[in-house]
């Protein structure tokens, strides 16, 4: 029986059918879900890592030591793994590895959009582009197979809407292999200069049958239909074009993408009158086929920024707008997403947006909202562990030249973890008086709670050691650490008075779990939970907007009658509407 | 395009969009058509602005739609059916929650829910208003006013052969499998006279 399957689901259904043993990621939206779904297999051994470089070079070592493996990673993390990736493109494999790498057009949950195939093409690897959830499952064991006969890393290229949107699937029986036998071999995987010289030979032999195999592969395959239109497409755009041009043309679909098939793309432009190249993002494909001699229509008229859709697709092509109702859009309000109610980095964000000559270099997480209305408690935020490195940068610029201005760097638990470490060593190292804050709220947050070095437990659901932050920043030579609980304001304005006056870097962990974290038996021993309700007594109300202005959802400031109300359903207790209101017009109820 | 449908489900994270559409796209699948959904996960679900779009046919390509393309979009909140009307087709039809959250500008006093919405959708677009907080109340269970409208959105789908109950019961938990029953019996009433 078919199931109707997210692309990320079927990924991890396609893992397991195909025999994998090893499975590592680090969350990243719209990549998250693969591994929480291959973790339900206890077949696979499944793993978060503290980082995607970690992930995918744990999955290389259970590759030689011959295992299937699969890394998977947002777009972004392979920034983090390019080191590895790129060197895998040498090495090759002993059991198959596949790259699980989700592109996210339309940036729905990104820092940029950069188009992923490229990595394939610079590392020199095999790469697959799935269009929907079924050929996501197939293309995995597919995957696999390429991977161990051509002895290559294998990237399945993904993307926001083919990892998130469901279609059908029909599932097979996994087949169990036994691991491949572990043969040290120096020439293959001891990639000295002497070794890697040798091995880029091998490199350009292999693409050559890589290539002749993309020209035989049903992965790449010629629907001819009317001759006057031809379409070359892959992953989700060739599912749009199939809905602008139905039968009108005809297709050259392309499952595996790098490298591209050369005689196949000729053979087919060659026959058709009007050549068509329909991608998201960059002009990729393109390129290659502008390379080879053939005029075509592309990027010239469908845009490079942003996600595609039929109706994008079709409007650039014929000029000719789709019609919709007109209205005044104008009248509708903004919704962006905001800090929950009783989410602790209101507090933090609350008692640093009052101090003065500060730059607060932020990070990649919840907390980036910290920086949005109406707190903006945030001068920048680039990419993972960049905070502490960026504040650095500025702080030793700032004292060198006389400047007067304080930084802050503001990162996560789970983003600490992952590449802030090293940033936090190198403030130690060159001596930046910076003051670190990480928000630890017991669990990597924005991705929907996975995990982490931090929180005791495994993605397993073992426990494991809990590794202790204060612990860890003190051995990394940082000599003032203080921890406090963001919700209380006196607290956190005493910390920060306290890591203002030194003259050395400090950190001061805000720790308190998030606000819909299902609480742990270490959370349970360590926090006392909230309870109760705030209310407002209208009388003391002087409709000063303080509490509002702390960005708090639950909080509603009533225009008629110049007062603030509390929704009883989002309220959680947190009392931060109480500490900031001067009328002490704001009381709890049942607590 | 093709015999394909295509509904715009929006609303406001938290609302339970995402297992109203679990279950429509269930039956839709059990009732034998091709079915593709796309939904956005991540930072929008912090209090933003949430969509699903769910297609159903014979053979249905692209998992989501553009501008001009849905043939009903349903709203779980009555600001965001307006966000979202430029995705109707003009002669498509809303099926509109009479039922406001006010956004972060709002709260803060820093923007102003429109006026009129309701009035606005009905001058523009075949429009049919149902009051499923109103319903849920009535049922005593603030949280199935998702499967009110899923209700309500089954009638404007006009579809007679699909097993509704029977996918209700297989996806919700045991204990609320008669109360989900009941709301959704009772959109689907109530916008029949709505339309009526």
């Amino acid at each position: 029986m078919k199931k109707l399957l997210t692309g990320n689901e079927a990924v991890a259904l396609g893992a397991y059918e195909a025999g994998v043993h090893f499975a590592a990621a680090y969350p990243g939206t719209p990549s998250t879900e693969i591994l929480e779904n291959i973790a339900k297999y206890e077949e696979i051994i499944s793993e978060w890592s503290p980082n995607e470089k970690v992930a995918f070079e744990a999955a290389l070592g259970a590759s030689i030591a011959g295992a299937r493996s699969l890394a998977a990673m947002k777009h972004v993390g392979l920034n983090v793994a390019a080191d590895p990736l790129f060197t895998t493109g040498y090495t090759g494999v002993n059991g198959g590895m596949v790259l699980v790498v989700a592109d996210d057009p339309g940036l729905h949950s990104s820092q940029n959009e950069q188009d992923n195939r490229y990595y394939a093409k610079h590392a020199k690897i095999a790469m697959l582009e799935p269009s929907n959830s079924q050929e996501a499952k197939d293309m995995v064991k597919i995957a696999f197979e390429i991977s161990e006969k051509f002895d290559t890393l294998v990237m399945l290229r993904m993307t926001t809407r083919v990892c998130h949107s469901k279609s059908l699937v029909e599932p097979g029986e996994r087949k169990e292999l036994p691991l491949k036998p572990y043969v040290k071999d120096l020439t293959k995987y001891y990639v000295a200069p002497a070794v890697a010289k040798q091995l880029h030979v091998k490199v350009e032999e292999r693409l050559k049958k890589l290539e002749d195999f993309s020209n035989e592969t049903d992965l790449n395959y010629i629907e001819w239909n009317d001759r006057k239109i031809g379409v070359i497409s892959s992953g989700v755009a060739y599912e749009y074009a199939r809905e602008v041009f139905g039968q009108k043309a005809s297709y050259l679909k392309l499952g595996f993408t790098h490298p591209l098939p050369g005689k196949k793309i000729r053979e087919f432009a060659e026959k058709v009158e009007k050549l068509y190249v329909i991608e998201e993002l960059e002009p990729y494909m393109e390129e290659y086929v502008r390379a080879l001699g053939f005029d075509c229509t592309g990027k010239d008229k469908i845009p490079n920024i942003w996600e595609l859709n039929p109706e994008i697709i079709a409007s650039s092509l014929f000029e000719e707008e789709t019609p919709t109702i007109q209205y005044d859009k104008s009248l509708v309000a903004n919704r962006p997403p905001t800090l929950c109610a009783g989410c602790p980095h209101r507090g933090f964000f609350y008692g640093l947006s009052k101090r003065k000559n500060v730059m607060i270099t932020g990070d990649i997480g919840c907390y980036t909202l910290g920086g949005a209305d109406p707190l903006r408690a945030m001068d920048t935020t680039i990419c993972m562990g960049a905070s502490i490195s960026v504040g650095h940068g500025a702080k030793k610029v700032f004292d060198r030249y006389k400047k007067d201005m304080r930084v802050v760097s503001v990162i996560g638990d789970s983003t600490f973890f992952h590449t802030g470490i090293n940033s936090l060593l190198d403030v130690v190292y060159n001596k930046s008086n910076t003051i670190t804050c990480i928000l630890d709220n017991r669990v990597t947050g924005m991705t929907g709670h996975q995990d982490h070095p931090g929180t005791g437990y495994t993605l397993a659901g073992e426990e494991t050691e809990m590794i202790s932050i204060p612990d860890l920043v003190r051995a990394l030579g940082i000599k003032h650490v203080r921890t406090v609980n963001p919700l209380k304001l006196d607290q956190l304005k005493e910390a920060f008075d306290w890591a203002f006056a030194l003259d050395e870097a400090s950190v001061i962990i805000s720790k308190y779990p998030c606000v819909l974290k299902k609480w742990s038996k270490f959370d349970r021993e360590e926090f006392e939970p909230l309870e109760g309700k705030c209310e407002v007594d209208v009388e003391k109300c002087i409709g000063c907007k303080m509490c509002v202005n702390t960005g708090c959802p639950a909080l509603q400031f009533v225009k008629e009658d110049k007062k603030v109300k509390v929704d009883p359903v989002q309220c959680v207790g947190c009392e931060l509407c109480m500490q900031v209101c001067p009328t002490e017009a704001i009381y709890k109820v049942g607590d | 395009m093709t015999d394909t449908k295509s509904i715009l489900l929006v609303g406001v994270g938290g609302q339970g969009t995402i297992l109203a559409g679990n279950i429509l796209s269930t039956a839709l699948l059990e009732a034998g058509y091709d079915v593709k959904v796309s939904e956005i996960h991540g930072m929008s679900q912090r209090g933003g602005s949430v969509s699903t779009q769910i297609r159903y046919g014979k053979k249905v390509h692209s998992p989501v739609i553009g501008r001009g393309q849905a043939d009903i979009l349903i709203a779980f909140e009555a600001m965001e059916a307006l966000r979202y009307l430029e995705f109707l087709k003009p002669e498509g039809k809303v099926v509109v929650n009479d039922y406001k959250i006010p956004s972060a500008p709002i709260l803060m006093g820093k923007a102003d829910y429109p006026e009129n919405v309701i009035e606005i959708l009905k001058e523009k677009a075949s429009t049919s208003v149902i009051d499923a907080a109103k319903i849920a109340q009535e049922l005593g269970n603030m949280k199935v006013m998702n499967v009110v409208l899923l209700g309500a959105l089954a009638k404007a789908m006009d579809l007679t052969d699909i097993d509704w109950e029977g996918v209700i019961r297989n996806t919700v938990k045991k204990e609320f499998i008669d109360i989900n029953i009941e709301a959704f019996k009772r959109g689907r009433d109530k916008l029949a006279l709505a339309e009526a």
